[in-house]
C-alpha cells in the first residue's frame, strides 16, 4: 500500500470520526447528524447492489432486503425481547439466506429482465409485509425500544443508548463505523480472488464459465453478501426510527440505491459512498428551494449524466490517464 | 364470470397499449425508460387540461396529448439519450438518465398541474346491462373499443408503413439495419416519440374514467415491466399479449382472492418469478433481450 493512500484513507477515518462531530459541535446543526446517519446507512447498502453491479447484474431490489432485515431485527426485538446487536448480525443472515433462495433461479436472468425482477420483489417485499400477520399489516411495529447495552464477559463496550444523553451521535458513529467496515470488506473482496473472478463475470460469463469458474456459485454468493449488507442497514434505520411500516423501503428506495452508485461511478469501490452523500445530502440542502426541490435536484442529475455518464469518479480516471 | 372476463379485457386492452410504448422504446435503443409512467401521468393531465379548463372538445384533448408527448419523447431521445449513449462506458447508464427524467418529469407535473386528482366529465352516459350477468358503463366500452382501435392502427403502422418496417428493422439488429441505410438516429428518435406518444394516449383515455393524479407514474411504470416481463421485452406481440394476461389476472384475482384480503398483486408476482424461473426470456422474448 502506497503512502498517499494510507494518508488519504486516514484523512477520511479522521473527517468521518472527529471533523464532523467537531463541526456540529460548533455550528450547532444537530439535524446535520440524522443526514449523516442515513448517508452512511445508505451507503452501506448502496455498497451492496455495487457488489451486484460488478458481476454485471443491475439490481434494483436493495430496498426489499432492508426492508426484510428492518423486520426481522423489529418482529425478534419485540417478540422475543432479543437484544438489538444480536438481531444485527441476525437479520443481516436472514437476508443473506432469503436471498440465496430467491437469486438461484433469478440470478439465472440478465440485463433488463434480472433489473426488472429486483424491481418486482421490492415491490413483494412490501406486499407480503402487508398481508403477513406478523408485521401487524399497515399499521406497522412501533415504539420499539433503542438499543440496549452490549457486554463482553461483564466489560460494557458500547453502553445503552437510552441511558445517553446524546443518542443522535452514538447512532451517527455506529453507522460511521459500520460503514468504515463495510467499505473495508468490500475493498478485499474486489482486491481478492472472489473479486478477479467477479470482474470475470462481469466482461463474459460464458467465456469465464468455460474456463472452470463456478459462475452460478458466485453468483449466488456476490448477491448474498449483497443482500446482507442490505438487511444490516434496514435493521439500524428500524433501530434509528423506531418504527417500520411496510412503506419504509418502497420501490424509489431501491432505484435511490441503483442511482447511488451510478452518480459516484460503477468504476470505483468508494463510487457509491461519494454517491449516497452527493445525491442525498445534496437533497437535503436543496430543500431551501422549497417546490424546487425536486426540479432542481433531478434537473442535476440529467446534467451530470450528461457531462459525466460514467459517475463522479471517472474524473480521477481522466487525471490518472488509461487504465 | 361474464363479469370477470369483460372486466379483464377492458383492463388488459389499456395495459396492452401502455406496454407496448414502453417495448417499443426497450427494443429500438435498449433503453428501460422508467419515465413511462410519468409521461403516463403527463398525458392525463395534457388531457385534462385540454377538456376541463379550455373547454374544447375529449377528441382535441386526447390529439393534444399524443402530440405534446410525441415532441417530448422525440426531445428526450435526441437531447438527453443520444449524447448519453454515445459518451458511456456501459449501456446501464441509461437507467440512471431515464430515472432522472423520471424525478423531473414528477416535478415539472407538480409545478404545472399540482397535486391534487383531476378528471374529466364522462363522455357517454349510460350503462350496458346484460341480464345483470354483464354490467359495463357505455364510457368504459368506448375506451377499451379506442385502445383496442389504437393498438390494431399501430400493429398496422408497424407492419406495412415505411417507418414501422425500418424501427422493425432496427428492433432485429441495429448494425445490420444502419448497413442497409436505415436512418437509425433519425427511426430512434421516432420510435421513442411513438412510444412517448402511446402513453400519453392512455393517459389521455383514462383521464375520463379513473382522473389522474402525481402519484400515479411510478406504479404505472411497475406494472409496465410486469407485462413486458411476462411477454417478453422487446417485442410487440409479447407486449400484447402480457397487457391482456395481466388484465386477466388482475381481474380474476380480486374476485377470486377477494376473501383473502389485499394479496392479488402478491400472487401475480410469485407466479411470475415461478415463471420466469422457468421461462427467463417470457412467453415470445429473444433469450438474453
Amino acid at each position: 500500500m502506497s503512502n498517499p493512500r494510507i494518508l488519504g484513507i486516514a484523512a477520511f477515518l479522521l473527517a468521518v470520526f472527529v471533523l464532523v462531530p467537531v463541526f456540529i459541535n460548533l455550528t450547532g446543526r444537530w439535524d446535520f447528524y440524522y443526514t449523516l446517519t442515513s448517508v452512511a446507512l445508505l451507503s452501506v447498502a448502496a455498497a451492496g447492489v455495487w457488489l451486484t453491479f460488478y458481476i454485471g447484474r443491475i439490481n434494483i431490489g436493495q430496498g426489499a432486503y432492508a426492508l426484510t432485515g428492518g423486520y426481522v431485527s423489529a418482529i425478534l426485538i419485540t417478540q422475543y425481547g432479543v437484544s438489538f446487536w444480536v438481531t444485527l448480525p441476525v437479520a443481516g443472515l436472514f437476508c443473506a439466506l432469503v436471498s440465496v433462495v430467491i437469486g438461484l433461479p433469478i440470478l439465472r436472468l440478465r440485463g433488463v429482465y434480472f433489473a426488472m425482477v429486483t424491481l418486482v420483489l421490492t415491490e413483494v417485499a412490501r406486499l407480503t409485509a402487508l398481508a403477513l400477520p406478523v408485521t401487524n399489516g399497515a399499521k406497522g411495529i412501533t415504539s420499539i425500544p433503542l438499543p440496549g447495552e452490549l457486554s463482553l464477559f461483564g466489560l460494557t463496550i458500547i453502553p445503552d443508548f437510552a441511558t445517553l444523553e446524546n443518542p443522535k451521535l452514538a447512532f451517527y458513529l455506529m453507522a460511521a463505523v459500520l460503514m468504515v467496515l463495510t467499505y473495508l470488506v468490500l475493498w478485499r473482496i474486489v482486491n481478492s480472488r472472489l473479486g478477479h473472478l467477479c470482474r470475470s463475470l462481469q466482461q463474459n460469463e460464458e467465456l469465464s464459465a468455460s474456463i472452470g469458474v463456478n459462475t452460478a456459485m458466485l453468483r449466488v454468493l456476490s448477491y448474498a453478501i449483497s443482500s446482507f449488507f442490505g438487511g444490516l442497514a434496514g435493521a439500524i434505520f428500524v433501530a434509528i426510527s423506531q418504527s417500520i411500516y411496510p412503506s419504509s423501503f418502497v420501490v424509489q428506495d431501491s432505484v435511490n440505491f441503483m442511482l447511488y452508485c451510478f452518480v459516484g461511478g460503477l468504476g470505483s469501490v468508494f463510487g457509491p459512498m461519494l454517491g449516497t452523500l452527493l445525491l442525498y445530502f445534496g437533497w437535503d440542502l436543496l430543500s431551501i428551494a422549497k417546490e424546487y426541490q425536486l426540479l432542481i435536484y433531478s434537473g442535476t442529475m440529467i446534467a451530470l449524466m450528461l457531462v459525466l455518464p460514467n459517475g463522479v469518479l471517472s474524473l480521477l480516471d481522466r487525471k490518472g490517464g488509461r487504465k | 364470470m361474464e363479469q370477470i372476463l369483460a372486466n379483464g379485457l377492458y383492463l388488459g386492452a389499456q395495459y396492452a397499449l401502455i406496454a407496448l410504448g414502453l417495448t417499443l422504446i426497450f427494443s429500438l435503443m435498449n433503453v428501460l425508460n422508467f419515465a413511462h409512467g410519468q409521461m403516463y401521468v403527463f398525458g392525463g393531465f395534457v388531457t385534462y387540461t385540454v377538456v376541463a379548463q379550455f373547454g374544447l372538445p375529449f377528441i382535441v384533448g386526447l390529439i393534444a396529448s399524443a402530440v405534446v408527448l410525441a415532441v417530448m419523447g422525440a426531445l428526450i431521445e435526441k437531447f438527453l439519450f443520444r449524447p448519453v449513449i454515445r459518451k458511456s462506458k456501459r449501456d446501464e447508464s441509461t437507467m440512471l438518465l431515464a430515472a432522472g427524467i423520471a424525478f423531473f418529469l414528477d416535478a415539472v407535473i407538480l409545478l404545472l398541474f399540482g397535486e391534487k386528482q383531476r378528471g374529466v366529465p364522462k363522455i357517454v352516459n349510460g350503462v350496458f346491462n346484460w341480464d345483470m350477468r354483464l354490467i359495463m358503463p357505455y364510457d368504459r366500452i368506448l375506451i377499451a373499443a379506442l385502445a383496442v382501435a389504437l393498438i390494431v392502427g399501430f400493429i398496422l403502422f408497424m407492419q406495412y408503413s415505411r417507418t414501422g418496417r425500418a424501427m422493425r428493422a432496427l428492433a432485429q439488429d441495429r448494425m445490420a439495419a444502419q448497413l442497409m441505410g436505415v436512418d437509425v438516429d433519425r427511426y430512434s428518435m421516432i420510435g421513442f416519440a411513438l412510444g412517448a406518444m402511446l402513453a400519453g394516449l392512455v393517459g389521455g383515455l383514462l383521464v375520463t374514467i379513473t382522473g389522474i393524479n402525481l402519484g400515479m407514474g411510478g406504479p404505472a411504470s411497475v406494472k409496465a415491466f410486469l407485462m413486458i416481463m411476462i411477454g417478453g421485452a422487446g417485442v410487440i406481440s409479447g407486449a400484447i399479449a402480457g397487457g391482456f394476461i395481466l388484465g386477466m389476472m388482475e381481474s380474476i384475482g380480486l374476485t377470486v382472492l377477494a376473501a383473502y384480503g389485499d394479496v392479488t398483486y402478491l400472487a401475480i408476482f410469485v407466479t411470475l418469478m415461478v415463471f420466469l424461473s422457468v421461462r427467463p426470456q417470457g412467453l415470445m422474448g429473444k433469450p438474453w433481450g
